[in-house]
């Protein structure tokens, strides 16, 4: 018989969203971030050794709004992947597979990250005096 | 290199809409429809289902559409009581057996689908070829090296005990159709359920093939395409966790190198 030429049925467009589905999709972008992070560190470090004023000059870009957008995102990421790490570790060593404990878990990374992320800018400003 | 949306011929629009005359309790299920004959794309039916003379799991509601409202509608089914796995497909929004599935555990409108990121040979029934086939490939069967007993094998209480949990599976594919990595790796993934029971034959203290079945596993994708997502475990109709049968299999392939 003739193959029709046979569809795909739906699969991201159904399917319902769970936390764990969520942390996993997230660990990957976060770290896709935390790549291009670790390049804007860098050129961080390499504006330091080149001398006082083009380091001055990219501590300004990192001083600005958008500069400060970018480092919060990432000090989010850098907290969220480091929750949904250690919750990948436990899973590698046979534990959490309990879908109840997996899924509290799973929902903990993101309160853990957000709780960081909130307090490590609260602290930053509080030292600048800002605060 | 995995593909988000639905190929063209493949996204779902709007259907007819079904009434049940005279039905004053009534529940919309959404149907997902595809005629491999009519040449159009997949849509979505609606059929307003009498509730007062409805059955109470999901696949009641089905064959009631099937028996009173349309009888082109295709699925497959068979025990209606969780041990076949035939009516496996994706219920609002997650993969079940519509036989075990009760609608009064479903909110409002009921939208039925194939099981998801699978060829579709009509309406609800998808082509599970390589599924099986990738079943096939893992040899689901005792392979033993010592002579054959008289009688049976014997296993100690404990050594059975292992299989708790494993020998459950009906091979719904309910676990494999809900991974995101099976859907964007499926010709070389093997999937949730394949691995389960891969884990099934590994653990058996009667086979004698353990070695030649990790060897089989230690590939890039075979095994290691679980990034313990965790969609099989929570999808699986059976209880089982899959999730967890593929992280033992990942301990022996670490204990085996010393």
């Amino acid at each position: 018989m003739a193959q029709a030429n046979r569809p795909l049925s739906p699969h991201l467009q159904v399917y319902r969203w769970a936390a764990p589905m969520a942390v996993s999709i997230i660990h990957r972008a976060t770290g896709s971030a935390l790549a291009f992070g670790a390049i804007l560190l860098t050129w961080w470090l390499v504006a330091l050794a080149t001398g006082h004023d083009y380091f001055s000059i990219v501590q300004d870009y990192a001083g600005s709004w958008m500069g400060r957008l970018v480092l919060f995102g990432i000090t989010f990421s850098l907290m969220q992947h480091l929750a949904s790490g250690i919750r990948h570790l436990f899973m590698d060593m046979g534990r959490l597979y309990d879908l109840k404990i997996n899924a509290l878990t799973a929902k903990s990374t993101f309160v853990f990250s957000i709780v960081a992320t909130l307090g490590i800018w609260y602290a930053a400003y509080k030292v600048m005096g800002v605060l | 290199m995995a593909e988000f949306t639905l190929p063209k011929n493949s996204v779902v629009g709007k259907g007819k809409t079904v009434k049940a005359d005279g039905a004053t309790n009534t529940k919309p299920f959404h149907v997902y429809r595809w005629n491999p004959d009519d040449g159009e794309n997949p849509k979505m039916d609606t059929f307003e289902v009498d509730m007062d003379t409805c059955g109470p799991m999901v696949l009641d509601a089905l064959i009631k559409i099937k028996n009173e409202m349309d009888s082109s509608v295709t699925f497959r089914r068979s025990c209606r009581e969780g041990v076949c796995g035939s009516c496996a497909m994706n219920i609002n929004g997650k993969n079940g057996l519509a036989c075990t599935t009760a609608i009064e555990d479903t909110k409002g409108d009921v939208a039925i689908t194939p099981l998801p990121h699978q060829e579709i040979i009509k309406d609800l029934v998808p082509d599970l070829s390589n599924f099986y086939a990738q079943y096939a490939s893992i040899k689901p069967w005792m392979q033993t090296q010592s002579p054959t007993p008289e009688k049976e094998r014997l296993q100690s209480h404990e050594d059975r005990e292992k299989l708790d949990g494993l020998y459950e599976c009906i091979l719904c594919a309910c676990c494999s159709t809900s991974c995101p990595s099976y859907w964007w790796n499926d010709d070389k993934y093997l999937g949730p359920a394949v691995l389960l029971q891969s884990y099934r034959w590994l653990i058996d203290s009667r086979d004698d093939a353990t070695g030649e079945r990790l060897d089989d596993l230690e590939d890039p994708f075979r095994l290691y395409r679980c990034h313990t997502i965790m969609n099989c475990a929570n999808a699986c109709p059976k209880g089982l966790n899959p999730a967890k049968a593929i992280a033992e299999i990942k301990q022996m392939m670490v204990e085996r190198q010393g």
